[in-house]
């Protein structure tokens, strides 16, 4: 199976693959240029006999200071079809780019994308809300990069109007 | 028979059907036991409540009877689970919609310090913004512990007054308020 | 208020120029029936649902930032207090994660009592989805019933782990501690006080003519839209569609245990709760084919560079002393590389993905939570119906507030 998904990627799509570099994962893993992840899921998607039509997970890896490009996001993908076999097509991308968003092929990629951008700060192009999700609307910051610490920088700016109760009360 | 005779042996006197006592107690008595819950459950000590309250280990029996899920009906907030920044504005508004007199309980490590949560999203304890009367410990506590705390609430309610409890609250506020003023550096 | 004002500027781009005659209405976020803070504003017209828009985010714990703190025995603290209604499953899914990362095999004794209490768990997140459900209709006494059962259960996990919710099952490796010589006598027990509790229960809520009218047809969501959601779990199977991690991609032992998926039509309310009925009876097949034949042998892996020595040696022996010492402080040992598995909780497909750079604590921890990918659907599901049927919705779905939001 894994073969199959291989020279399917490589001869029809080839001109989207970043690099080939081995993973060490119990999952076949694939980076993809940012600009190609649309045509790819859709190909992998509508392809009869792949059929990769169950979107798994969505999420991204900080390297800070380990790898180049700072960002990955990982898309994890299954085929029922094919005995629920998985892939994971990674896209590197830089601080302040932007990725396009697969909300056309998989409407279950509304909220983890949303999600990326709350927690990583990269933007999702074509996104119909990019609006914080998890997180309270006027937080500062992105907390899952790997410069946040912890405990944060000190949040009472978010309730600054309940710290000091009025004797009237 | 007299009234100085019944005053001096309440309760002797005509027997059992007729009590003396003065009007604070009896309000006491009876608020202390029919203290009815507003449990605003977060999360993990909810559950811990949802077990107090139902079959095995009843609250019903020390007069939490009905959880009100609307803050004018109800006597006391319980604080179940932890307290997030986003949270904090709508348990401080529903506080404030309770009508005197309340209490809380805050429930849990979470509710009482921020618990095992050191991090950007979590207040470190709801006594930073709101008056609490019993912390209870425990990550969840068992019920036992939360029908302690209800039982030593009760006592707190019948023993005391009614300017005493202003007062106290009064000193909480202000010690809140001493606590979060802003940090000056020149 | 801050938070209140900024939502109610960010929704009138929405919900601006609303017509005539339509309300917004807000399902606050501590509304009744205990589900976990959830928000929903929504615009009504008459009884009528127009549209919804839902706000998470309010019990929001940072589970994965503290990952990267944590080792990966201490992240089993973590992993309990996200879906708190069935915590084994939870800590079962991260230790198996980090066993298959690691590459080791634990003895067969360790995987017959970990699928055991997994069954158990997952009975009791059904009897609290099925009792919150029946609450939220108006009947009460189902739950009062079925929460003795709940207390018996909590009974046994306690005996075996030391907490009723917060368990922290297991160990990398194995079992933390050998399990007590009544337990098979236990289980027994209480599966057999179970299986009329639950017949009594199951007349209760579904031979009950509100109940049947109440939830018949109502929130129902079509198998191709369901797999585009990324549905998983009950709710998937509710709508015809038989995928289950347990028998797709099988982990522990249940490739050699018998037991079937029952399946709904159409994903109706009443299908979920009969798809979990149905389910709780093939948990408890599980059980009786697994408690009478637990196999003798040792309660953990051969690991002494990764599994806790026992106590009374590391006071005497020299080699035990200087194992723990390098566990507790430098911690387990994990090679470098990434996994994910997915393991199957109470609500769906809960998966855990690590990316381990051979350091104490892991580079990079997620969770893919199921609530988090059905309750996407939650604001089309509703849309059309009345404002009663969402409650009923909403407590269908099971949404545990603590996984939605991580």
């Amino acid at each position: 199976m894994k073969e199959k998904v291989e020279s399917f990627l490589h001869s029809k799509l080839s001109n989207y693959i970043f690099k080939d570099e081995t993973v060490t994962s119990n999952i076949p893993t694939y980076f993809i240029k940012s600009e190609g992840i649309v045509p790819v899921v859709k190909a992998l998607k509508e392809d009869p006999e792949l059929k990769f039509d169950f979107l798994n997970d969505l999420t991204a890896i900080d390297w800070l200071g380990k790898k180049d490009p700072r960002f990955e996001i990982c898309y994890l993908l299954k085929s029922p079809k094919n005995k629920h076999f998985r892939i994971m097509l990674k896209v590197p991308v830089e601080d302040g780019e932007g990725v396009p968003s697969i909300l056309s092929v998989f409407k279950g990629a509304n909220w983890p994308e949303r999600e990326v951008y709350d927690l990583f700060g990269i933007e999702f192009i074509n996104h119909p809300r990019m609006d914080r999700l998890i997180l309270p609307d006027n937080f500062q910051g992105h907390p899952l990069r790997k410069d946040f610490p912890l405990e944060g920088f000190g949040q009472d700016y978010l309730i600054s109007n309940l710290l000091h109760i009025h004797q009237e009360d | 028979m007299g009234l100085t005779d019944i005053l001096q042996k309440p309760g002797q006197a005509l027997g059992d059907m007729v009590q003396v006592t003065n009007l604070d107690a009896v309000v006491n008595w009876g608020q202390s036991y029919s203290l009815w819950p507003y449990p605003f459950a977060t999360a993990c000590c909810g559950i811990e409540f949802m077990g107090t309250a139902c079959s095995d280990n009843d609250i019903a029996r020390f007069g939490a009877e009905r959880p009100s899920f609307s803050p004018r009906q109800a006597d006391m907030i319980l604080v179940l689970g932890t307290i997030t920044y986003k949270m904090a504005p709508v348990l401080r508004d529903i506080y404030d919609q309770l009508s005197e007199p309340k209490y809380i309980i805050s429930v849990g490590a979470c509710a009482s310090s921020g618990g095992m949560f050191d991090t950007y999203g979590v207040v470190q304890g709801i006594d930073r913004f709101l008056p609490v009367d019993i912390y209870i410990p425990g990550c969840p506590p068992r019920p036992e512990a939360i029908m302690d705390a209800l039982i030593k609430l009760q006592e707190k309610v019948k023993t005391q007054g009614l300017e005493e409890r202003r007062a106290e609250i009064k000193r909480k506020i202000e010690e809140i308020n001493e606590r979060n003023r802003p940090l000056i550096i020149r | 208020m801050a938070i209140y004002d900024k939502t109610e500027t960010r929704f009138r781009g929405k919900f601006e120029n609303l017509p005539e005659g339509h309300i917004l209405v807000n399902l606050g976020p501590s509304h009744p029936a205990t589900h976990g803070i959830l928000q929903n504003i929504i615009q009504l017209d008459g009884e009528r649902i127009v549209d919804a828009e839902a706000i998470i985010g309010y019990v929001h714990r940072c589970f994965e930032k503290l990952g990267e703190k944590y080792d990966y025995n201490q992240f089993l603290v973590c992993t309990d207090r996200m879906n708190y209604v069935s915590t084994p499953l939870n800590n079962i899914g991260w230790i198996l994660t980090v066993e298959h990362l690691m590459q080791i095999e634990v003895p067969e004794r360790v995987t017959y009592v970990r699928m055991i209490i997994s069954e158990l768990s997952r009975i009791m997140d059904h009897i609290i989805c099925q009792g919150i459900l029946g609450v939220d209709l108006g009947a009460f006494s189902g739950m009062l019933h079925m929460f003795h059962h709940r207390e018996n259960i909590y009974t046994i996990i306690e005996k075996l782990t030391g907490a009723r919710l917060t368990t922290t099952f297991c160990r990398v490796g194995g079992l933390e501690r050998d399990i007590y010589p009544e337990f098979s006598q236990e289980v027994n027990q209480v599966i057999k006080g179970l299986k009329p509790a639950m017949d009594e229960f199951k007349d209760l809520l579904l031979r009950n003519r509100i109940f049947n009218d109440r939830t018949a047809g109502i929130g129902g969501i079509s198998a191709e839209e369901a797999i585009a959601y990324g549905y998983s779990g009950p709710n998937l199977r509710a709508t015809g569609v038989d995928h289950d991690v347990r028998k797709d991609t099988p982990y522990m032992l249940y490739d050699k245990v018998d037991f079937d998926i029952p399946i709904g039509e159409d994903g109706s309310v009443l299908h979920r709760a009969l798809v979990r009925m149905e389910e709780m009876y093939q948990s408890i097949r599980i059980i009786e084919q697994l408690v009478d034949n637990i196999p003798k042998g040792r309660y953990h892996a051969d690991l002494p560079h990764s599994f806790l020595p026992d106590k009374q040696k590391v006071y005497t022996s020299m080699e035990e002393l200087i194992y723990h010492f390098k566990i507790i402080m430098h911690g387990v040992k994990v090679p470098p590389g990434e996994y994910y598995l997915a393991t199957e909780a109470a609500n769906g497909e809960l998966g855990f993905y690590i990316v381990s750079e051979g350091e104490k604590s892991p580079w990079r921890v997620h969770v893919r939570r199921p609530c988090f990918w059905f309750y996407q659907s939650f604001t089309d599901l509703i849309k059309g119906g009345l404002l009663a049927d969402s409650v009923a919705t909403m407590s269908s779905l099971n949404v545990i507030a603590g996984e939605l939001d991580c």
